[in-house]
């Protein structure tokens, strides 16, 4: 029973009253920023990242953790109440969450939004206490070609999973690539597309693109857009309890989500919003039960599955993180980001060197999962306030809290003259349709790429068939083309438009 | 030549231009062969990589016909300009700008300063609420990253303090 000594650890490291507070910390801003449209927890985690340096590093990761799953859970009640997806995970539940929440239901939408959630993320954390021990011993084998491949695959998995362009998502990749080559390089000490700056000669911060692209690009063009009739709900939320009947059709539908979310959430490039797709998806391909609400207008089932699915998305999402040290989507690249500066290096060796951290975040996991069904279902009132705060308030603070958090990562004012030029290109990618979460990807991956390129090309003097000659980079590589293949074959490429372009 | 996805169209414009720039700049530093890479040569095969397929999209752009044309729309030049704007007041009062001879003025007033000018990128400006609402901002920040998390921040005036 390894497992159980490890979780025990885990709960000891998690329960200390200072862990739970910044997992409660976590948990509530996660709600808060779910709740809120307009901000995601891309842009919060990159605006706190800073904050976290003067604490220990199993609290930073703990209440950066929540801040991602916490808006999971926030995400949809901004869903169902104002038909806003406060969330992009959560797309999907406005279409059968506001439907219901106008039928007067809008209590049993969010029991079943929040209960959905809390059950798939109780499952999620267990698979990833349970997959992380044999992964990493997988990891362990992984030579400089199998992380170059791995990380091929990752890639492809994010572009494939993405919603647009192909051939746009991957440019965006290999455009974050090239950011990531800005900056001194670590073999030959040349400092790379600098322009003689030494400000650039540690290359671009990732924070600074990260807010730049996400956070002014987005305020900009949120801001461009007309004064949207947010149609703010303020029935009152009576009776949380579902009915029976709701019961019997929401349990299967929290099953299948669940499954479904967990293994999109371990696959590179998935992660809590294409769980939420693919569990909606599946739930209308299933067959009415006689007498039931048809989806789109306010079908139980199209607010539990996709909930749960983002939950347990969101928290095996982890586990390429923790065990091969590959982020795979935004969010986590930014956890990368938080490890390394705390000077851990994600990856297989964490669990053996910082086992108090590793079950600490998992076991925290847990524990911040009944906060979230506390802090959503009994409080709701608190959450239907807060929509109405108006953005015109929302958006100056975000800018500044931008602002603010560039500057305290080096106290240099050239980062904040960045993140004013990344703002304005996250502005153009938005103008432009191009999807700017790849970039971020690329450009946390760039550097590292290039070193195990380099390294496994070394060993193998030049050869590039290292690639395919040694069986684990092989069969990663085979399933990154077959990710390829599938999504260019031409009945696939058209549900997977369909998926997206969701009535 | 009619463009049938104008967002294409520039998109891969953007990915041809910035690719070929990479690749160009990366022939100044060493290539080195592939058993000894130098600095410029994984960076070369990126941009050429991207301007290849950047290429394609623009080529897709010109010959796949769309619904709509996929226009750009119009830019929304205030908030771009309000914004951006909001953001370089705000590092030059809390930075100053030596080479133009001005002291930094803290992060108090850079605050107040940032407000203001992110506020009249909204559609309605109302000075007492921007002044009301910089000044909740500035108290907050105060509080929170100065006495809170203790971050090294210039908070007064330079021409004040020590």
């Amino acid at each position: 029973m390894e497992l159980f000594n490890n979780l025990t650890l885990g709960f000891g490291v998690a329960f200390t009253p200072v862990n739970l507070m910044y997992a409660f910390i976590g948990c509530f801003l996660g709600t808060v920023i779910g709740v809120l449209p307009g901000i995601g927890p891309l842009a919060t985690i990159a605006m706190l990242l800073p904050a976290t340096y003067a604490l220990p590093p199993v609290s930073a990761l703990i209440m950066l953790a929540g801040i991602y799953y916490g808006a999971q859970y926030g995400g949809s009640t901004t869903a169902i109440l104002v038909n806003l997806p406060g969330e992009s995970s959560s797309v999907v539940t406005t279409i059968d969450g506001y439907q219901m929440a106008r039928n007067g239901r809008a209590g049993p939408a969010l029991a079943a939004a929040g209960l959905g959630s809390f059950f798939a993320g109780c499952v999620g954390t267990l698979i990833l206490a349970a997959f992380a021990a044999p992964l990493t011993e997988l990891a362990l084998n992984f030579g400089s070609a199998e992380y170059f491949s791995l990380m091929i695959l990752g890639l492809i998995g994010a572009v494939v999973l993405a919603s647009g362009s192909l051939v746009k998502a991957i440019a965006m990749i290999l455009l974050g690539l090239l950011l990531g080559m800005v900056g001194t390089d670590v073999n030959s000490g040349v400092p790379r597309y600098s322009f003689d700056l030494p400000e650039l000669a540690d290359g671009i911060g990732f924070i600074v693109i990260a807010m730049g692209v996400f956070g002014y690009g987005e305020i900009i063009s949120n801001l461009g857009k007309h004064e949207s009739e947010r149609e703010v709900f303020t029935a009152n939320v009576t009776g949380l309890m579902p009915t029976k009947e709701d019961f019997k059709n929401m349990v299967p539908a929290v099953l299948r989500g669940t499954a479904l979310g967990a293994l999109l959430g371990i696959l590179p490039g998935g992660g809590a919003v294409m769980a939420a797709f693919a569990a909606y998806t599946l739930e209308k391909k299933t067959k009415l039960q006689p007498g039931e609400v048809p989806f789109g207008k306010g079908n139980i089932r199209g607010v539990a599955a996709p909930e749960a699915a983002n939950n347990a998305g969101a928290q095996t999402s982890f586990i390429p993180l923790l065990t091969l040290g590959i982020p795979p989507n935004a969010v986590m690249a930014l956890m990368v980001g938080a490890m390394t500066i705390h000077n851990i290096q994600p990856g297989p060796q964490v669990m053996a060197n910082n086992p108090e951290l590793f079950w600490g975040l998992i076991a925290s996991m847990w524990i911040g999962n009944l906060m979230l069904v506390i802090l959503n279902l009994p409080l709701i009132g608190i959450w239907i306030k807060l929509l109405s705060v108006p953005y015109r308030w929302l958006f100056p603070s975000i800018v500044l809290f931008c602002a603010i958090g560039v500057y305290s990562t080096n106290n240099n004012t050239f980062d904040i003259w960045m993140v004013a030029l990344f703002g304005v290109i996250g502005y153009l990618f938005v103008k432009l349709g191009a999807e700017p979460a790849p970039l971020l990807l690329g450009f946390i991956l760039g550097p590292l790429m290039e070193e195990h390129l380099r390294r496994a090309l070394l060993l193998s003097r030049g050869d590039w068939s290292v690639f395919v000659t040694r069986p684990l980079s092989a069969s990663l590589l085979a399933a990154a083309a077959l990710l390829l293949v599938i999504v260019l074959l031409p009945s696939i490429k058209s549900t997977r438009e369909e998926a997206f372009v969701e009535d | 030549m009619n463009i049938k996805s104008q967002k294409d169209f520039f998109s891969g414009l953007m990915f041809m231009v910035v690719g070929v720039a990479f690749a160009w700049g990366a022939t100044d530093y060493t290539i080195g062969t592939a058993a000894k890479m130098g600095p410029g040569y994984f960076p070369l095969v990126l941009g050429v990589l991207l301007a290849a397929l950047g290429g394609i999209v623009t080529f897709k752009a010109l010959v796949v016909e769309t619904v709509d044309g996929d226009k750009l729309g119009a830019i929304a030049w205030k908030p771009l300009i309000f914004i951006i704007l909001a953001n370089l007041v705000f590092g030059a009062f809390l930075g100053g700008l030596p080479r133009f001879g001005l002291p930094s003025m803290g992060l108090i007033a850079g605050i107040y300063a940032l407000t203001f000018v992110a506020c009249l990128a909204g559609d309605t400006f109302n000075f007492k609420e921007a002044f009301v609402l910089a000044t909740m901002l500035a108290a907050f920040s105060y509080l929170a990253f100065i006495k809170l998390l203790k971050l090294q921040f210039p908070v007064w005036p330079a021409f004040f303090g020590a």
